[in-house]
């Protein structure tokens, strides 16, 4: 790949740039190998190579990424069921990723969680929680953890809109702010719980963020679709929870471009919608702007390229792996490494 | 040596485990201020602070979640239910989450907490703050569940249960808060998986558990005094994992098993027992397994009512005589 010494020309917006060309690329190197990664969950499902079901992020890179740039090593991610995305964006493999989709040895839990628990701890993604509103409050408990021993990291929940009329929502918000707790809660609004408009089902126009008055928080709604606004808005939430500032809840606004899972055609949709909102692919999204900020075409064909090659890999890895030896079956049920009720 | 309540005991064995590692922090509803509604934590927030002992609002979801995040990257929580009834609202996390979090992970996570609660009837309280719940617990893989019945088993197990690696529920007996019994100096260290034979005896083998096993030993003597029967009392005292060897070896010397159980009839924790005594032990039984149990209704509050419903000394010693005659 081109350094960033060589990606562009002399441009004036360049100088005047907080995020600055080293994270630009970083954000667009995500978003695209998130977004090759899920097409190619998408394809291996269609070859019968996935099993299970799996839920897709097209479209809502942007968050994943731009929090993925924004967090510092050591904090920590709570994802939900829809998490491939965020576990990508802390840095954990494409093999390690689709692996797990395909419950080989080589994926993220050897196949024991599959796709909707994927967890890389070295990586900080503790955990893709499958309750929705189960990980608010999970994510709550680390960052007292981290408040108690006055470790530095930030927990960071990323959750959907129909997460917002659980109770578990509530009481973690209302938890988070008494205790003044450095977690951030990230809501991705997609318009749809489920197959449900999310309009349809609860009484405020901001699922979330038209709740945050009552936990005392800001309100903030975002676009989520612009890696650079989800970026700078994690930047700052994150800061403020590092330093005591207490919790957030974010709104980010966005779209999946797929059903809720591969069994939802999402024929719910009205026509013309999903074309309203492919306009604004948050990936041609950043191309454009990595343009803007005068990035040469080679540069940002060699990520594209870099991305393929990436995803092609992986995949072949993926098959050579075997299936997880069925020892595992009774692994890890106690802290024994077994299974063991009885003497 | 000296004289504790059963209530007492819980907040020595807090106390113990708090001084003896920073890592062990205590969080639930008015435990801190207030002591406890049932009194049974006064002095910790006194003697640890509001940065270790910390009240919550009433939010079961938020309590074991927190513990549960908590747990996982590095502290010892120690997490209060108020009434064991109330795990019904939270049960998302003991049955889907703590349970499951080191198998699904393989391996990467790990939950060490402890969730006390308090279980049980015999209080008046009506069907929503009386039932015994142990059984709910005990069907879920991956938790570990104890229910102690004496104030030296409420130190030695809740040490026991704080220092496991694994997610513990800590069944606390709420008829029995007002028990004494006598307590040694120092630490006490129990050890989870162990149940412990009561009362020796010949002609049969009586299992209880918590309020069950007073009422247990009281219908052995009894028996012994006016019907001549020499019953074996073992206190199964940890659900999982299950001191099976204990029971089998009970039962291979008696011939004869009686499982005495609070929880209503259907999946109790005496079914599995017998199922494995009856697997296991077939030949060494002289007659069939009896299981002495609440029937499979929810809890009056009357205290006639209430009474006839729990398993009682002359209920069990009834039982017993009718059966061995039988």
């Amino acid at each position: 790949m081109a350094s960033v010494k060589d990606a562009t020309a002399p441009n004036d917006r360049l100088r005047n740039d907080d995020i600055g060309l080293e994270r630009r690329l970083e954000l667009f190197r995500l978003q695209v190998e998130i977004r090759d990664c899920e097409k190619r969950a998408h394809d291996l499902f269609l070859q019968n190579m996935i099993k299970g079901t799996s839920h897709l992020s097209l479209g809502q890179e942007a968050v994943a990424a731009g929090f993925g740039v924004a967090m510092r090593k050591g904090d920590k991610s709570f994802c939900t069921y829809r998490g491939h995305a965020h576990t990508l964006a802390r840095g954990a493999s494409m093999e390690g990723m689709l692996g797990e989709l395909m419950l080989r040895d080589i994926g993220l839990m050897r196949g024991k969680g599959g796709s909707m628990h994927l967890t890389s701890v070295e990586h900080g993604v503790l955990g893709s929680y499958a309750i929705i509103g189960a990980h608010l409050p999970i994510a709550c408990g680390s960052a007292w953890r981290a408040q108690y021993l006055g470790e530095k990291d930030v927990s960071v929940c990323f959750f959907g809109d129909g997460t917002t009329n659980i109770g578990a929502f509530h009481e973690a918000l209302n938890f988070a702010a008494v205790w003044k707790l450095p977690v951030v809660f990230v809501c991705e609004n997609n318009l749809y719980m489920e197959y449900t408009p999310i309009s349809d089902v609860t009484a405020v126009k901001h699922p979330a963020a038209d709740r945050a008055a009552a936990y005392g928080l800001e309100r903030i709604v975002v676009d989520g679709n612009d890696a650079d606004v989800v970026y700078r808005t994690a930047l700052a939430a994150l800061e403020m929870a590092r330093d005591g500032g207490g919790p957030s809840l974010i709104e980010c606004l966005t779209y999946r471009h797929s059903g809720h899972s591969r069994a939802d055609p999402a024929k719910y949709r009205p026509p013309g919608e999903l074309e309203e909102w492919l306009k604004r692919d948050p990936v041609v999204i950043y191309r454009e702007r990595l343009r803007d900020f005068g990035v040469n075409q080679a540069t940002i064909d060699a990520v594209e390229a870099e991305s393929k090659r990436k995803v092609e890999a992986a995949t072949e890895a993926c098959k050579a792996s075997p299936p997880a030896p069925v020892e595992l079956l009774t692994a890890d049920v106690y802290a024994d490494g077994g299974w063991a009720w009885r003497n | 040596m000296a004289e504790l309540t059963y209530r007492d005991a819980v907040a020595r064995g807090i106390a113990q485990e708090m001084e003896r590692d920073e890592r062990v922090v205590f969080l639930g509803e008015d435990i801190g201020k207030a002591g406890g509604v049932f009194k049974t934590t006064v002095g910790l927030y006194e003697k640890f602070g509001p940065r270790r002992v910390r009240d919550t609002p009433i939010s079961e979801q938020a309590i074991l979640g927190a513990a549960m995040g908590a747990a996982m990257t590095g502290l010892r929580p120690i997490a209060e239910i108020m009434f064991a009834d109330f795990l019904a609202v939270c049960f998302d996390y003991v049955a889907n989450q703590m349970s499951k979090l080191r198998y699904m992970s393989n391996g990467q996570l790990a939950c060490p907490l402890v969730i006390r609660t308090g279980n049980g009837g015999g209080v008046r309280f009506g069907a929503q703050h009386s039932q015994a719940v142990e059984n709910w617990t005990m069907m879920i893989p991956g938790v570990k569940v104890v229910a102690p019945s004496s104030p030296m088993d409420v130190i030695g197990l809740m040490a026991a249960a704080v220092r496991d690696p694994d997610p513990v529920i800590f069944h606390e007996h709420k008829a029995l808060y007002a028990i004494k019994g006598e307590v040694p100096d120092g630490e006490i260290v129990d050890r989870l998986g162990t149940a412990k034979i009561l009362r020796p005896g010949h002609d049969c083998t009586i299992v209880a558990l918590a309020l069950m096993v007073p009422r247990a030993l009281a219908a052995a003597e009894i028996l012994q005094r006016e019907h001549g029967v020499d019953a074996e009392v073992i206190d199964v005292r940890s659900l999982v994992p299950l001191d099976t060897q204990t029971i089998l070896g009970s039962v291979a010397k008696t011939g004869r098993l009686f499982t005495v159980e609070e929880n209503p009839r259907l999946c109790g924790w005496g079914a599995e027992i017998a199922s494995i005594v009856a697997d296991e032990a077939f030949w060494d039984l002289d007659g069939p397994i009896v299981r002495i149990t609440t029937p499979h209704i929810p809890l009056p509050a009357a205290d006639h009512l209430e009474d006839l419903a729990l398993p009682s000394a002359s209920r069990i010693v009834d039982k017993v005589c009718r059966v061995l005659n039988g």
